[in-house]
């Protein structure tokens, strides 16, 4: 192969593995927050993000005829499926998880409510959509910036940057204001900050709408990119996204955004090699997971904590 | 109401009484043996997939309620038992030689899962074994000797003592002892010096290994034996469907088989059966509702586990 091509490929890969990356970041975070702050392995993260898809393609819908498909349509779908599904974060929270933490159930119990939110989610979008995949229609062409053969289109620079800027005001709302403050407080010692006054449940609710909110806009985006959604769209991607997060160093919200752009670079170049292909793609992530956890569980940024259940 | 309190302790206490019980075991017994005389063949059907979901249920049941470890990929297990069976009877193995053979492909396959998971932390683990799960299924999708994506179809009937094994009531039977094997097999090693490591282990690790059990070398047995009745069901499987595909090992029947655990109450016997139980035969009644059930499913098991976290039945912790 000539150089140049060899070359060309690279940064179309490279492309193409920011924009899976960003969708895995943006997913990855919301597990890692909730993880971070209550030790849950909230296995309906992915379905969150399903949820988040469906609800952006009705808004669109609803306000697609007055604002067009276009970039503002989008937008607005974007926000409102974004507080939407917040909310059902928190209901989700309140209802399903609370009532065990409150109790202080073992951790499987809490693990398998999730178990059961994913399936209540997952088949409730099943029945309502009757399990047909839904064209995520936008006006949106391949107009886009031309280096030779690579083509990068408007929609994945525009993608990329609102990644980062979700990720900036994450950031920004974590370390510098007094909610994320209580966030942070409570991941490290629970009983501390409530003997402080502060509102342990009401900040792990807002912990699952900042989650649940960014798992959305990935749903909306990755909709918007790939141009269909399904019910099952979360499932694969839940998995992923844990992956990343496990990369980064669960629980370490700058870990959880590295940890995606990490894992599609990674996945995007596995599907390059001789060997991998797209058959073996999802093999080769789950061998990365697993490899990972045996050599360093604590992930790139994770601290190193000792822990028994 | 004192009255009433009173019959429920008299009758707790008969039930508690060893006669009684072996009494209603073996009224139990003998309705289930004289069952397939009465019913038609969806009632049988639906039988002998319980039975199988019950030879599961008690297989995962010594890794999450014995081991106390968590298992989302079990599925793997038995895909690996089912395919096993299926090949070699391909290549004209008698089903009967393949049952030890598909046996100890569980066993290496739980030694590859759980080696080097099992010092996880037990949320790392369950991620970990559902990504073994899922590279289980894929590779199953992949490969030409596994059928790719269509499977294994046309897999021979077995025969035993001359007797060919085709017929529902045949299976029936078959699986009702597979049951009843499985449920002395868990019973005796509940009770065996490696069973009580398990608890021990379960209830906590540092106390266990400063009595000088190895942790990681007890929990892999979990994950052994585990696997080897996923094998001798997988391989069962294989010969009654007489098809097998990638996808009847995807997620969701690893799922089914730890919420009939989990449901039915960790640890214990007839709590595993009960959820076994309980889960393929909520979906047949409410067969009608079609797609709905399994939201209903979803939501039923939330409530359950908001009200009763350790399951319908939990063991009891003396």
């Amino acid at each position: 192969m000539h150089a140049m091509t060899v070359f060309y490929i690279i940064i179309q890969q490279l492309v193409n593995g920011l924009i899976l990356g960003s969708f895995y970041s943006l997913v990855a975070l919301g597990y890692s927050m909730v993880y971070g702050i209550i030790k849950l392995l909230n296995f309906a993260h992915g379905d969150i993000y399903m949820v988040g898809a469906f609800v952006g393609f009705g808004a669109l819908g609803i306000f697609g005829g007055a604002l067009g498909i276009g970039w503002l349509g989008i937008t607005v779908a974007l926000v409102i499926s974004m507080v939407l599904v917040g909310l059902l974060g928190i209901v989700i929270h309140r209802v399903a998880y609370q009532p065990l933490l409150n109790k202080n159930a073992p951790r499987m119990s809490l693990l398998i409510t999730a178990v059961g939110v994913s399936f209540t989610l997952f088949n409730a979008v099943m029945v309502m959509t009757s399990g047909e995949y839904k064209a995520f229609t936008t006006s949106l062409g391949y107009d886009g910036i031309s280096v030779g053969p690579v083509n990068i289109t408007y929609t994945q620079i525009i993608m990329v940057v609102a990644t980062a800027v979700l990720m900036l005001c994450l950031y920004w709302f974590i370390n510098r204001t007094m909610y994320g403050k209580a966030m942070r407080a409570i991941a490290l010692d629970q009983d501390a900050c409530r003997l402080m006054g502060i509102n342990v449940t009401k900040t792990i609710s807002l912990t699952f709408f900042v989650g649940s909110a960014l798992a959305a806009a990935a749903g909306v985006m990755a909709g918007v990119y790939y141009g269909s959604i399904q019910f099952y769209m979360g499932f694969i991607i839940g998995l992923k996204a844990f992956t990343a997060a496990v990369i980064g160093g669960i629980g370490s919200i700058p870990g959880a955004m590295l940890g995606g752009l990490i894992l599609g670079l990674l996945e995007t170049a596995g599907t390059q090699l001789p060997f991998v292909g797209s058959a073996w793609k999802d093999v080769f992530t789950f061998g990365i997971l697993i490899l990972l956890l045996v050599t360093k569980p604590t992930g790139i940024l994770g601290k190193s904590e000792i822990e028994r259940m | 109401m004192s009255n009433s309190v009173g019959f429920k302790d008299r009758l707790s206490e008969r039930m508690k009484g060893k006669k009684t019980r072996t009494f209603l075991l073996t009224l139990l017994v003998v309705i289930v043996t004289l069952l397939p005389l009465g019913v038609n063949n969806y009632v049988e059907e639906v039988m002998t997939n319980t039975f199988f979901y019950i030879i599961l249920a008690l297989g995962l049941n010594i890794v999450i309620g014995y081991a106390g470890l968590v298992d989302l990929g079990y599925a793997a297990f038995f895909a690996v038992g089912a395919y096993t069976t299926g090949i070699l009877m391909k290549y004209g193995l008698n089903f009967w030689l393949t049952i030890p053979i598909a046996v100890i492909f569980c066993v290496i396959a739980g030694i590859i899962i759980g080696g080097p998971t099992l010092r996880l932390r037990s949320d790392y683990l369950a991620i970990v074994t559902l990504g073994f799960g899922e590279i289980t299924r894929i590779t199953a999708r992949n490969l030409k000797i596994t059928g790719g994506a269509s499977g294994l179809v046309g897999i021979q009937r077995p025969s035993i003592f001359g007797h060919k094994l085709y017929q529902i009531s045949d299976f029936y039977y078959t699986f009702f002892v597979l049951v009843i094997l499985a449920i002395i097999v868990s019973l005796r090693i509940y009770h065996s010096r490696l069973g009580r490591a398990w608890q021990y282990i379960r209830e906590d690790e540092d106390a266990a290994e400063a009595m000088g059990i190895d942790p990681v070398k007890t929990k892999l047995y979990a994950y052994m034996i585990g696997a080897a009745f996923g094998g001798v069901a997988g391989a069962f499987f294989a010969v009654k469907m007489t098809a097998i595909s990638p996808e009847t090992f995807a997620f969701t029947q690893s799922a089914m088989i730890l919420l009939a655990v989990i449901l039915g109450g960790m640890g214990k016997i007839p709590g595993a059966i009960l959820g076994a139980v309980f889960l393929v035969f909520f979906p047949e009644i409410f067969r009608e509702i079609g797609q709905m059930r399994m939201l209903l499913f979803g939501i039923l098991l939330v409530i359950i586990m908001v009200f009763r976290p350790q399951g319908l039945w939990p063991e009891r912790k003396n």
